[in-house]
């Protein structure tokens, strides 16, 4: 079975969706996302939808969830590069994927999970006197 | 759909398509006596070579029935679309244009009564003849028509375009400062062309200025709430400025709920707050 | 209303909402359908051929170019021989705004069209139909 590749990134997972996923699919990188921040200890996920022409109520779901699950293994995620047309659809659709948060590309995403970590390195550091 | 027709009959072929050069010069004759020659928007040399063409394939397919739907008519609609493009585009009338084939009529009908051996068979080829040019009038009329909306629709989308251009104001933020009354179609198509503005200078902060704007209707601030929440979920950020206060009395009025949408006073305390946020500031040179 | 081109394709397995969305966004793209409009269309009918194949166990898309004067249009008839929808008014409410409700999505549908016609009751299978016009 296809499955869309998670490469490393030092402290993060980068993901780029570039086909046009089966319902299959999505649900399969939703648990491949999950166990890999796991196995890795990541810290931050990326996902890089610049390629997709579409995301309906389906990959949306998928979207949200895998920003939850990856806050609970200790990780955020940041979704880079959608489209205009898809984000005036996903208005008008009414899905506000709501705690996702969002960035205009890879570049800026990247610097939001750093921003992001060294936010909580200071905080915890705070903590331990 | 009109009923197909079967081949017709010798007489009107034999009209159609013998001594095609003595037939266009008989047209022209007609079509100078109506003022044709004399326009410049067209060269006569132009229409004849028009008037040749259209009489060579109106001559080829008559060959094979008077359908002018069918197939075999397909050559001739579709110079009569090339034809009553170009004429559209040239600025004639969807009557002049018609009349450049209605206009046939008349030498086409003298030619029949000169080789018509009986009456019964007269009427008959001019009838056909008749309901021929009719039909590939109407036809010519029809796409004349669709020819000018789809120039007046352009030059809409021109306007609108040129009307709201988004600018640039400074590394990373881009503003767009709306003029004049919003309509929905105007406010969609304009609100489009920020977000696709933003993805192509990679801009954080868009600043959508309505200074300028006398009023707003529920539509018209759904639309902006509606791209507010787009730019956001692109991974920008959006700060709408130059709220009047009868605006936002509107607002309230509606109900429209503007909670999480950032809004200044003016252009330049949305540009101050831009600053701010992307880590910038602003100081004065040493005299 | 002139139809001046039409087909229908299965949409009984997952793999069949991706075709349908393939063939949605290829008659958009011939209709010259603006971007935005193009994506409206597609995101409703993989929304509508995911209810027919998850909810209706399995359905037809048939799909319509249609031509009204000037106008020209594509129209979506998804139709399913499932249980039908017991509460239709339920149905079209907003149920997942959120991302985790399960919902139908038929509301969210609505508002991606110019027009949209449900028909459905239980034991009577479920009919969507839904139109856009350039």
């Amino acid at each position: 079975m296809d499955r869309i590749p998670i490469l490393r990134m030092g402290d993060f997972l980068l993901v780029t969706i570039q086909v046009d996923m089966h319902d299959q699919l999505a649900l399969t990188l939703q648990d491949d996302l999950t166990a890999a921040i796991q196995r890795t200890g990541a810290k931050g996920v990326l996902i890089d939808i610049s390629a997709l022409e579409m995301v309906d109520s389906f990959i949306g779901r998928m979207i949200a969830n895998i920003s939850r699950m990856a806050r609970i293994l200790d990780a955020r995620t940041v979704v880079v590069g959608m489209r205009p047309a898809v984000a005036i659809t996903l208005v008008e659709l009414g899905l506000s994927l709501a705690g996702v948060d969002t960035a205009l590309d890879v570049e800026r995403g990247m610097r939001r999970l750093r921003d992001a970590l060294d936010e909580a390195g200071v905080a915890s550091a705070d903590h331990e006197d | 759909m009109l009923p197909p027709m079967p081949q017709p009959a010798p007489l009107v072929l034999d009209t159609l398509q013998r001594d095609t050069a003595a037939l266009l010069q008989e047209w022209f004759v007609e079509l100078k006596a109506q003022g044709a020659g004399s326009d410049h928007r067209i060269s006569e040399s132009e229409m004849r070579e028009q008037g040749a063409e259209l009489l060579r394939v109106l001559g080829a397919a008559a060959e094979t029935g008077t359908d002018v739907g069918a197939e075999p008519w397909r050559p001739v609609r579709e110079f009569l679309d090339r034809m009553s493009r170009s004429r559209a585009v040239q600025g004639f009338s969807s009557s002049e244009t018609a009349t450049f084939l209605f206009s046939l009529k008349r030498p086409l009908f003298a030619r029949l009564r000169a080789r018509a051996t009986d009456a019964a068979a007269l009427g008959e080829a001019t009838w056909t003849v008749t309901e021929l040019i009719d039909r590939l009038g109407l036809h010519t009329v029809a796409t004349f028509q669709k020819s000018r909306e789809e120039v007046i629709n352009r030059q809409q989308e021109e306007m609108l375009e040129l009307s709201t251009p988004v600018v640039k104001l400074w590394e990373g933020v881009v503003a767009l400062p709306m003029i004049g009354t919003l309509d929905s179609a105007r406010t969609q198509i304009v609100m489009e062309s920020l977000l696709q503005r933003i993805v192509e200078t990679g801009s954080e902060i868009a600043i959508i200025d309505i200074t300028g704007v006398p009023t707003v209707d529920t539509l018209v601030a759904q639309h902006l709430l509606k791209t507010v929440t787009a730019i956001r979920l692109m991974g920008a950020d959006c700060i709408i400025s130059g709220i009047r206060p009868q605006i936002a009395q509107t607002i309230v009025h509606l109900g429209v709920e503007l909670d999480g949408v950032t809004t200044k006073a003016t252009l330049a305390d949305a540009l101050s707050l831009a600053f701010k946020r992307s880590g910038l500031v602003v100081t004065r040179a040493k005299a | 209303m002139p139809i001046t081109k039409t087909d229908a394709v299965p949409v009984r397995t997952e793999h069949d909402i991706v075709l349908a969305r393939q063939q949605v966004r290829k008659l958009t793209q011939e209709l010259a359908f603006g971007l935005v409009d193009q994506t409206k269309m597609v995101t409703a009918a993989s929304e509508l051929a995911r209810n027919a194949v998850i909810y209706g166990g399995g359905g037809t898309m048939r799909w319509e170019v249609l031509a009204d004067g000037a106008r020209r249009g594509l129209r979506l008839h998804f139709v399913d021989e499932g249980p039908g929808i017991p509460d239709l008014a339920q149905a079209l409410t907003d149920g997942w705004t959120s991302g985790s409700g399960m919902g139908l999505g038929l509301s969210g549908a609505k508002r991606l069209v110019n027009e949209f016609e449900l028909d459905s009751a239980p034991g009577r299978g479920t009919r969507v139909t839904v139109t856009r016009w350039k």
